[in-house]
Parts: structure tokens; sequence; C-alpha cells
């Protein structure tokens, strides 16, 4: 039994150890990728990532209005499973105009 | 130090002839063990990539995004606020946004259609992002026609395929002329979605919000520091539906172990009245109890975080798609850097490992320090 479980251990130990070479090598690899991306996105002037495309709540979460996934009854239950997966970004949340709390914080 | 190795040695020996002795017990427990490990550790290492990928490809989003509500809703920007805001002081730089949504019956899709405010798209032509031509089955220079929401037909011409790499912010757009889009749409000449600022002094950001919310009371600026904020919570550890179905498998985990660890069963409690009897100190076993506590978690969690290592950067996340997509039909292929936060990593090695071989410890040093006649005869 020592003679398969310890080897076993061992090398999860050095697979792990190899996981975090592995990560900084792939790191490398994505930098490009990356920098296009962002450039992509200066240029068109994006804001938000296209990974929810189903409601535009959720397909531009940063951009959505008060109350978004509330928008057609206040008590109205969520339509979409993404609407389950993340929450509304805290600064939809706050209804306060940006004037009044800029003028406190100053 | 070379006798206390081989003292370790044979208990580890011995532990995992204990271990072998129960073998299907404990090969279960250590299955739900690493899978429990395998989906905490991928949500850990998919949330983390993305929230920082999404972070950087955004870096250099509109410092300020204007909205204009009425009755609480998204409507359009009339002519004369470019101009407003225009001789607002430090403002450098104001853009119109031309973009909207597009409901595309044939697959059943969400598009965003946009007017690229650097131009470079020739009239009645079209550049699509890259899931768009797989889904849809679109190739370079061939045609697709959309119904506008007016009814009437438009006709374009596939001119270009954004690349591949960049479908995670690039997935469902369409990018037309400016004329096409408003003919598309028929938006009114001068007027657009929202408007896009740049800030002479990035200082000065909040100010200049706060001016344009003053001078523009129907408007709603958005920060730039609020959109990257927005994508820095996402699936944070607080969030989302997930982790309530998680804490329910955690939980039901965590009484499987305890029952496991902390319940001794009569054939252990025989094997540690024996131990005792043949001359084994209770440090003796509570050390080979420890090791088996060890062992254990050790395996799953290393198991496990392999496992999820592969499965978030090499299969692409391809167990969480069906969750992420929802009821979309358009997904982007991506595949993440590796970012790897390692205080999540470490605090799942600490939650995985610790209270495991903890719980082991309590009843073993309990049966260990009774008369081992007593515990044999109990």
């Amino acid at each position: 039994m020592r003679r398969l479980v310890l080897p076993c251990l061992a090398l999860a130990v050095v697979g792990f150890a190899m996981s975090c070479v592995d990560a900084a090598l792939l790191r490398e690899r994505h930098a490009g990728r990356i920098e296009a991306n962002h450039v992509l996105a200066k240029r068109l002037g994006l804001t938000d990532i296209a990974l929810f495309t189903e409601a535009r709540y959720t397909r531009h979460p940063s951009q959505a209005d008060l109350h978004a996934p509330f928008q057609d009854h206040p008590l109205a239950l969520e339509h979409f499973p993404t609407g389950s997966l993340i929450a509304p970004p805290r600064h939809i949340a706050r209804h306060e105009y940006l004037d009044r709390t800029t003028a406190r914080a100053n | 130090m070379n006798i206390w190795i081989e003292q370790q040695r044979a208990l580890i020996d011995f532990t995992l002839a204990a271990l072998a002795r129960r073998k299907a017990r404990n090969l279960g427990l250590l299955a739900v063990y690493t899978l429990l490990v395998f989906v905490l550790a991928s949500v850990a290492l998919f949330s983390h990539a993305l929230r920082h990928e999404a972070t950087r490809v955004l870096a250099d989003a509109p410092e300020i995004v204007l909205q204009r509500l009425v009755a609480g809703r998204h409507d359009l920007i009339p002519p004369g606020y470019l101009e407003k805001i225009g001789h607002i002081r430090g403002v450098q730089h104001v853009e119109g946004r031309l973009w909207g949504y597009y409901y595309d019956p044939v697959i059943k899709a969400n598009y965003t259609f946009m007017a690229p405010g650097a131009g470079g798209i020739e009239r009645g032509t079209i550049v699509i992002g890259a899931a768009l031509e797989r889904v849809r089955g679109l190739a370079l220079d061939t045609g697709i026609s959309f119904r506008a929401y007016s009814g009437k037909l438009y006709s374009f011409v596939v001119a270009d395929i954004l690349p591949h790499d960049s479908e995670l912010v690039s997935a469902d757009l369409v990018l037309m002329h400016e004329d096409d889009f408003r003919a598309f749409f028929a938006f009114p000449a001068g007027h657009y979605t929202d408007i896009a600022l740049a800030v002479a002094n990035p200082q000065e950001v909040r100010n200049i919000a706060a001016k344009l919310a003053d001078a523009l009371p129907d408007s709603r600026p958005i920060l730039r520091e609020e959109m990257l904020r927005t994508y820095a919570s996402i699936f944070a550890w607080r969030e989302g539906i997930v982790l309530a179905i998680l804490s329910g498998a955690i939980l039901a985990f965590g009484i499987l172990a305890w029952d496991k660890a902390a319940g001794l069963s009569a054939e252990e409690k025989r094997e540690i009245g024996i131990l005792k009897a043949i001359g084994w100190e209770t440090g003796d076993v509570i050390r080979m109890k420890l090791w088996e506590g060890v062992l254990i978690s050790l395996t799953a969690f290393l198991g496990g975080y392999l496992a999820a290592y592969l499965h978030v950067f090499y299969a692409d996340s391809m167990l969480f798609e069906p969750v992420l997509k929802g009821w979309a039909v358009l997904y982007p292929r991506f595949q993440l850097a590796p970012e790897i936060d390692g205080l999540a990593v470490a605090t799942l090695f600490f939650f995985t490992v610790v209270p495991y071989t903890a719980a082991v410890l309590v009843p073993i040093w309990r049966a260990a320090t009774t008369d081992p006649d007593a515990v044999m005869r109990s």
C-alpha cells in the first residue's frame, strides 16, 4: 500500500509545484492576447465583457438601469439565470445622485 | 533525526495498512472530499482569473459614460447635450456613442449593435464577433439580413470578423457604419445612445461628474472606477446563489467528515486497545491517527486543486459553461490567463486540511488515554 500511496502523494506535491510554474508560463503566453483585447476595448470604448448575453442588464451590468433586474414591476422575480449568479453592481444600488455624494466627500 | 524519520515511516506504513482494511469507506470519503475541493477550487480559480482579466481589458474604458434617464429608464441623448458638456471646464473630449441591442429570431440570440466612433467601416458592411460567426454560420464576404424594429429588411455584407481571441469582449458585437445604424434603428439625427467623456485631470473625475449631474439633472454619470468595481466584485464570495448552493454541499460534507472522523467505530476502538495493550504509547496512537487525517485531507486537497487547475485553464471551465450560459445562445469561447490568488489557495488549504485533521484527533485522544482493557471491553 505504501509503495503505491506515497509515490502518488509525492507526485501530487510535484504536480502542485508544477502548476505554479505552468501558471507563470501561461500568463506570459496570454499577455499578448490580453493586451490586444485591451486595445480593442479601448478603440471601441467598450464598458463590459460579453460573458452573459441573455439580457441587457447582464450583458452590460455596469450600464444597467437602476432597478434593472426588477424592471417589470417592483416585486418582479428575477427572469434570467445569470441574475442569480451575479449580484447587481454596487453603484446601481446607490440611488443618490452623484453630485450629492461628491459634495459630501469633498 | 534518522530514528524519528524511521518512526514516522513505520507509523505511515501502519496507518496505510489500517486504511486499506476499510478500503471502500475511505476511498468513498476521499472521492467526495476531492470532488468538493475540485468544485471550490474551480470557482476560486475561475472567478479570480476572470476578475483580473476583465479589469485589465477594461482598464481604459471611457472615464465617464453619461446616460439620460426618463422615468427611471435609459433614454436617448437629445441634440444639444454634447455642446453643453463640451463647455464644462476640465472635459477634454466628448463623444456621442451609438449602440443598442438586437434580438435575432433566427437563432434566438441577442446581439450588441454598435457604430464605432473611430469609423473605419464601409456603408452596407458589418464587422462581427467570432461567436456570432460560429453560431450564425457566417463567413467573410457573405451577406446577412436583419429585420429592423420598423419591419424593414436590411442586408449587410460581412467585411471582417473580430479575432477569435477577443470573444470575451466581442462575442456578440455587430459593428456597422453610423448611417446604417441610424437607419436600422430609426435613430433621429443628432441623437445618441449615451456619451463618453475623457477628463483632462484624472483626479477631477468625480468633480466633473458632479458638475455634469448638476448641469444636466436628468443624466446619470457612470465612472470608470464604478465599471471596474463591477468586475472586481463579480463572483465575489458573498455574491450569488452559487454560494448558497455550495454552502449546503459544504455543510453536508462537514457532517459526513465529522461523523467519520469524530465517531470511532467499535473496530477502531478495539484496535486502539490492542495497540495500547502491546505497548504503544498514547502519543504514538495520536501520531498514527494524525497521519491518517493528513494523508486523506492532503491527498484530497492536492487532487482536487490539480483537477480544478486543469479544468479552468486547460479545459476552458467546460463544466461551468451551462451554468454561465443561462438562457443565452451566444457564449464566448475563451481561455483565461492563470492569475492565482495565493490567499484563496491558502484559505482553501487551511479549511480542507486543518479541520479534518483536528476532528480526527479529539476522539482518538479520548480513546487513547483510557485504560486499554476498558477500551477493548467497550
